[in-house]
């Protein structure tokens, strides 16, 4: 194949000659986004503390419009409904959604099988994320990745500091352990080891949630974050703990994040997602 | 009436719900006779490359698509719907694309790529910090005026989310550029066909007047 692909590239003249006219350089880059997260339980959007005591904040579609308006640069669905009946509540959310809304929308939560995936990429979802599936068996995010193409396949990683973090480090290496079933359950997994590993399996993106920031508004685990993101070369989006815009500018610079994803600090407008670009922009990070 | 041809894949219904949102009516089809019919051709795509040929072969939708750009009416190619005009795709191995438009599909540079197992990796950190897939908003910078960027202005947003770009084997067909490492086709036009690897149904007011424009485009 090595063989055929050189041979062949030798028929191309490269594009680069034909290049005159440029952006500027200041448009010149990928600009670095901020994601607005929903969590939908039975349609309805929820959002709590640290995954419990959940409240509920309304109706997702005019939740979803109003961040379209604000200037969100994606939107991500997080499906926590629990009884199995009610998941196909998802997917009309996305599809109303997506009838109106015209910005990128990932979705996640309960996604099992291919054709979990081909649905919701039907109803309007551009991306789904994936998460205890993974975990079960990698393979699905192989298979996912190779059906639908890498770039819409999220894996989310649920992670929490070890406990005695510096005793363990040597056995278990970067001292984070991946959790599911929405934070309950230890697997045992290094999130670095396992984000380099769903990479090499496809994943077109990490959705690094920390466990013990979430909900608490006090700041990304940065270190969490770095640790990722240098470890990996696809994106990675930081989520868990934003209470402020310095936070959120902290996640892009001292955590190395593509993306950062937030919930509460735009649900109960805190700030706007303008007033978090203009604050980014003024402090030199690119965005749209 | 706008053909948005339906391969088993893809976001099918945004591109739809895009089309009506500026007044187009679109339906979504794998019949050769409404491609046949309609005034405007549209090929999106998500998806990998190999199995999206393979749909389009199994549902008889090649020869519809030759068809519909020979007969010169105005056909829009999105994301893999633009790479799947081109020459070969090196996704996933090499594999041969509609060749309607001369040239290859290449992935961009980047020290892993899915292909290669993570656990062949132990140097820990990446030679470069060029992430792939390309995903997020980026600009274009325009060379050429296809009918279709009409009121677009060189800086202009637009959502981008692949990880190869196309290499057209004639540049003068390249009508926009995007940098993200190197400077890629972020969209090409030839008499009828306008092509982009950024998704203007996903790309808010700016890409709706891509939309717009499209649908009146003659």
């Amino acid at each position: 194949m090595g063989y055929r692909a050189e041979r062949f590239c030798e028929n191309f003249s490269p594009i680069v000659p034909c290049l005159a006219p440029r952006a500027s350089q200041a448009n010149d880059m990928l600009t670095k986004r901020i994601i607005p997260c929903l969590d939908v339980k039975d349609g309805r959007v929820v959002k709590g503390v640290s995954f419990v005591n959940l409240r509920d904040a309304g109706d997702p579609v005019e939740i979803a419009k109003a961040y379209d308006r604000d200037g969100a640069d994606e939107l991500c669905f997080l499906d926590i409904t629990a009884s199995y009946e009610n998941r196909k509540t998802i997917l009309d959310v996305v599809s109303r959604t997506a009838d109106q809304v015209f910005m990128p929308l990932t979705v996640g939560g309960g996604v099992r099988t291919l054709e979990d995936i081909r649905n919701l990429l039907t109803a309007g979802s551009d991306k789904v994320s994936i998460n205890t599936a993974a975990v079960e068996r990698p393979e699905f995010v192989k298979e996912a990745a190779e059906r639908f193409g890498t770039q819409c396949i999220v894996v989310a990683i649920d992670a929490k500091r070890r406990a005695d973090e510096t005793a363990k480090r040597r056995r278990y290496g970067s001292g984070w352990e991946v959790f599911t079933h929405g934070g309950r359950k230890p697997t045992g997994l290094d999130v670095v080891e396992w984000a380099k590993q769903m990479e090499g399996y496809g994943a077109g993106e990490i959705l690094l949630t920390s466990m013990d920031q979430d909900g608490r508004q006090s700041g990304y685990d940065l270190e969490l974050t770095a640790a990722v993101s240098d470890a990996v070369s696809i994106p990675v989006i930081a989520s868990g703990g934003v209470g402020t815009l310095e936070h959120l500018y902290d996640g892009f610079v001292k955590g190395k994040a593509d993306a950062v994803l937030a919930a509460s600090i735009f649900h109960y407008r805190t700030h706007t997602i303008m007033e978090a670009k203009a604050y980014l922009k003024q402090k030199g990070i690119p965005v749209r | 009436m706008i053909a948005i041809i339906d391969y088993g894949m893809g976001n099918l219904r945004s591109v739809q719900k895009a089309f009506e949102a500026v007044g187009h009516r679109a339906v979504v089809t794998r019949e050769s006779h409404v491609i046949a019919d309609a005034g405007h051709v549209v090929l999106p795509g998500v998806g990998a490359f190999a199995d999206c040929m393979a749909n389009l072969q199994q549902y008889g939708l090649i020869e519809p698509i030759r068809k519909a750009i020979a007969s010169g009416k105005p056909f829009l190619g999105i994301c893999l719907g633009l790479q799947l005009l081109f020459t070969e795709s090196e996704e996933f191995g090499l594999h041969k694309g509609l060749d309607i438009v001369p040239g290859r599909v290449k992935r961009f540079p980047s020290p892993r790529g899915p292909e290669s197992a993570a656990a062949s990796d132990t140097s820990g950190k990446p030679a470069a910090c060029l992430k792939v897939p390309h995903m997020g908003w980026n600009a274009l910078s325009i060379t050429r005026p296809a009918p279709p960027l009409q009121g677009i202005e060189t800086g202009a947003y637009f959502y981008f989310v692949h990880s190869y770009y196309v290499e057209p084997q004639e540049p003068s067909v390249v009508c926009s550029v995007t940098e993200y490492g190197v400077p890629f086709a972020s969209s090409i036009w030839r008499e009828n066909i306008f092509a982009c690897q950024f998704h203007p149904e996903k790309s808010q007011t700016v890409g709706l007047s891509i939309i717009r424009n499209f649908g009146q485009w003659q």
